[in-house]
């Protein structure tokens, strides 16, 4: 069942990533991606990460896919005139970088019990005690990065 | 479901993200491509530290996602910039950036 599951999810994940990069419109390519996430999070549900699965489809899929089509319908041009730019040295390298990552998982020493993940309660206990000053450095980068776009993107730029 | 092919499945996805990011002329196009490649990544990061029990692979993915958040909006950001003074958003007309 668990099995089942995850071959479905992997192909859902894999099919959305291929529309993705190949979608003539970017629309439709902002929507495959939605689904890839969505596919992601689902893929962490099984892996007993729950809290990660809430947060992904909320951040990724909620924020950061309301922002895109937001910016793709201000940026307008949502289709590209020609199609690739040199697509065959592109997949080759990509094919290269998948090979290389493909053999070096499956060297990893396989480990026979497989431990899981605990609660979320345990995730927020350690995100408050011991990670508590990247926790509010993150807060300050999320101000800044506030700030910076919304200088870049203002209309009246004082020169 | 191994920690095998849970992440020659993440490299998958990473590679086909790396082909957008090569191949996609339109720059929302590249971000979108990145953002696959990050998901990738924390699939990667997320499997491994359920194969091992680390909690903290969590805590990692949890700062990945909130960091690419706030890259997409500075992304975002530059694109709209872009289609202002240089009125186009293809990646090849922005070539002049070049040195």
């Amino acid at each position: 069942m668990r099995d089942v599951a995850f071959f479905g999810l992997a192909a859902c994940l894999l099919a959305a990533a291929v529309a993705v990069v190949t979608a003539k419109s970017l629309f439709r390519a902002v929507f495959a991606l939605s689904a890839a996430l969505v596919a992601t999070a689902g893929l962490y549900l099984l892996l007993s990460a729950p809290l990660l699965a809430a947060v992904q489809i909320l951040l990724y899929t909620g924020g950061v896919l309301t922002l895109v089509v937001f910016a793709l319908v201000v940026a307008g041009a949502n289709t590209e005139g020609a199609r690739w730019r040199k697509p065959l040295p592109a997949a080759l390298m990509s094919l290269v970088v998948f090979a290389m990552l493909a053999v070096s998982a499956r060297s990893l020493p396989p480990t026979a019990p497989v431990h899981g993940l605990k609660s979320g309660k345990d995730v927020g206990l350690l995100l408050f005690s011991d990670y508590l000053v990247p926790f509010e450095l993150l807060s300050l980068l999320l101000l800044g990065a506030v700030f910076g776009a919304l200088l870049l993107a203002r209309k009246d730029r004082p020169e | 479901m191994t920690l095998a092919t849970l992440l020659v499945v993440a490299a998958a996805v990473f590679a086909i993200g790396l082909f957008g990011v090569l191949a996609r002329r339109h720059a929302i196009g590249v971000l979108l491509s990145i953002e696959l490649m990050f998901n990738a990544v924390n699939l990667a990061i997320i499997s491994i530290a359920w194969s091992r029990g680390l909690l903290a692979g969590v805590v990692l993915v949890l700062f990945g996602i909130a960091i690419t958040v706030a890259e997409i909006a500075v992304g975002l950001a530059l694109v709209l910039l872009a289609s202002r003074v240089a009125k186009s958003v293809i990646l090849d007309d922005l070539s002049e950036l070049k040195g």
